[in-house]
């Protein structure tokens, strides 16, 4: 089943800005899904208009079989929405936004408590429940966000750059709880700008550009369509000049440090190899630049700004 | 049924919300209506409304409770909702509503139900006050209340279409101060209309505060300017009409999509 289905989606706002240019999408069921885009490029209008928080020009949108147009109390009962910015009653403590979120879905209030104790507890904010909103940092606001979009337990959750500005261990272990969430059954869209991020959870991505879709396939399928791979060697000792090695291209970047390209028709393995044969021996390596984000940056850097328009 | 009782949660979830926030913080919500009405009792009644003696029949003490009451109700109902509701949408959690199942008449209700709230509990303040001044013997508890009622429920839909509209804090406070506030003082709160001259009691006649405060001073001491159908008539008209319009606003996302 789709969880979501867009077809011809447009948008224009007032004064003729027209961020939105015919979007079609479908995202399955149980899918952890990628949505992709520069600044500026619709990501967020795009999930305003799902989530009701903007009127779209024209187009369909379904969601889990039920039509925005016709039956939009249903759909909005299908989804939660973790927004890009914080939208709180700041002066309200944790618990009490939670409740009120079950509240405005209809949820009696004995239930609301039993969910809110449950994803509070999940998200590490349980022992925060009486703290106002805006004694919180930033991470724990994130997570909030997470948990208030969860307590109507939502088929299709859509995360809008959930781990902005929060530190890798908060966003680790957001990882983690996404991903069980996910296991469960629960459908995931996912915006960001951490293109890591979406390359070690999503298993399908689009990308959205100048209000288009510009990209639809699988991660795999993507990631394939990258021929060459930059790899940094941190070395065991000094070396001097740099030998000559058939399909690598290899670079000083100090003396203990190389920077090897290498084609997708060679394997690390055949690296090593000749590396070991000229006697330089390596510590460690890393990928010069995420995988995804060297794609994106290909395909965002092949379409100037007025292409398509 | 299971739809209504649905609707019934959401509804009471604003309620209770609007009821909690204007009682954490009740010494900036009801308290300073309470000292202000005192200090017109005080002043108006007592000292200046002893020289004044009697108007239409009653000590002028009496006749200015009920204006005064209703007063409090009008400006804390329309604070209410204006308030709180712009508040919502300048920190956008009015968001946490919008992505929500609930109806758009829902969500009107319930604060306008919390502006409404606001109205009587400080109005009802106020008589408390009143009855420590005078000695009023309510003449129909059924239009008392009712008057209080419907008014609470027309200014918070006003103060609600104030904060659709309102861009910054300074234009929730432009409609109190340069509308409300005129239209209460010239709508018969301190004055028989019958004592203008001919000319500006036909000027007052548009004023839709005369209607109210002469229903509810009708309930309180069986006396109007006005025939209480015709009172009521103009202020179910006026419900229905800024009510028709909220929606209406709603609907359309005016001030708080896009």
């Amino acid at each position: 089943m789709l969880a979501l289905d867009v077809q011809q989606l447009t948008k224009t706002y007032k004064g003729g800005f027209q961020a939105l240019k015919g979007i079609d999408l479908t995202v399955e069921e149980g899918d952890f899904f990628a949505l992709l885009g520069p600044n500026g490029a619709g990501k967020s209008t795009f999930i305003g208009i799902l989530s009701s928080l903007v009127n779209k020009s024209s187009g369909r949108v379904s969601v889990f079989g039920h039509d925005l147009d016709r039956d939009p109390e249903r759909v909005k009962s299908c989804i939660g929405l973790v927004p890009q910015e914080f939208n709180f009653n700041l002066f309200l403590p944790v618990f009490e936004v939670v409740l009120n979120q079950a509240g405005y879905y209809g949820i009696p209030r004995r239930e609301a408590k039993v969910r809110a104790e449950r994803y509070l507890r999940q998200l590490d904010l349980w022992d925060r429940r009486d703290t106002e909103m805006r004694r919180l940092s930033g991470g724990l606001k994130r997570r909030l966000m997470i948990a208030r979009a969860l307590v109507h337990q939502p088929r299709l959750l859509i995360l809008d750059e959930p781990t902005a500005g929060v530190d890798i261990e908060i966003r680790r272990s957001m990882w983690s709880f996404l991903r069980e969430l996910n296991a469960e059954g629960t459908t995931i869209i996912l915006t960001t700008h951490y293109l890591e991020e979406a390359e070690s959870l999503c298993r399908n991505i689009a990308i959205i550009q100048h209000g288009e879709l510009v990209e639809r396939s699988t991660m795999g399928a993507l990631l394939g369509k990258l021929h060459t791979e930059t790899f940094v060697l941190n070395l065991k000792g000094q070396v001097s000049e740099l030998p000559e090695l058939g399909g690598f291209v290899l670079q000083h970047l100090d003396d203990c440090t190389l920077e090897v390209e290498m084609n997708r028709d060679h394997t690390i393995n055949g690296l090593f190899e000749a590396l070991s044969r000229n006697g330089i021996e390596v510590i460690s390596l890393r990928n010069k630049q995420n995988r995804l984000e060297r794609l994106f940056l290909d395909m965002v850097e092949r379409r100037p700004a007025d292409e398509g328009v | 049924m299971a739809e209504t009782y649905r609707y019934w949660i959401t509804f009471q979830t604003i309620l209770t919300k609007e009821i909690l926030r204007f009682s954490r913080i009740w010494v900036q919500t009801i308290l300073p209506s309470v000292i202000t009405t005192t200090l017109y009792f005080v002043i108006f009644g007592r000292l200046i409304g002893e020289r004044i003696g009697e108007m239409d029949g009653v000590a002028y003490l009496e006749f200015i409770v009920p204006g005064l009451a209703l007063m409090s109700v009008i400006t804390n109902a329309y604070s209410n909702v204006v308030s709180s509701f712009y508040s919502s949408k300048f920190s956008r959690y009015i968001e946490e509503l919008l992505v929500s199942p609930a109806p758009n008449w829902v969500i009107l209700a319930g604060y306008v139900a919390g502006g409404a709230a606001r109205g009587m509990v400080v109005g009802v303040a106020v008589m408390v006050v009143a009855m420590l001044f005078t000695d009023i013997e309510v003449h129909s508890y059924g239009v008392t209340l009712l008057v209080f009622l419907m008014t609470a429920v027309l200014f918070a839909l006003g103060g609600f279409i104030n904060a659709v509209y309102a861009n910054s804090f300074d234009d929730i406070s432009i409609i109190p101060t340069f509308v409300l506030t005129p239209l209460t003082y010239l709508g018969g709160v301190f004055y028989s209309i019958e004592l203008l001259p001919e000319f500006w009691q036909g000027v007052s006649m548009a004023n839709p505060v005369l209607y109210m405060v002469n229903a509810f001073r009708y309930g309180l001491l069986g006396i109007s300017d006005i025939p209480l159908g015709v009172a009521f008539a103009m202020i179910a008209a006026f419900i229905v009409a800024l009510a028709a319009y909220s929606l209406h606003l709603l609907r359309r996302g005016i001030g708080i999509k896009n």
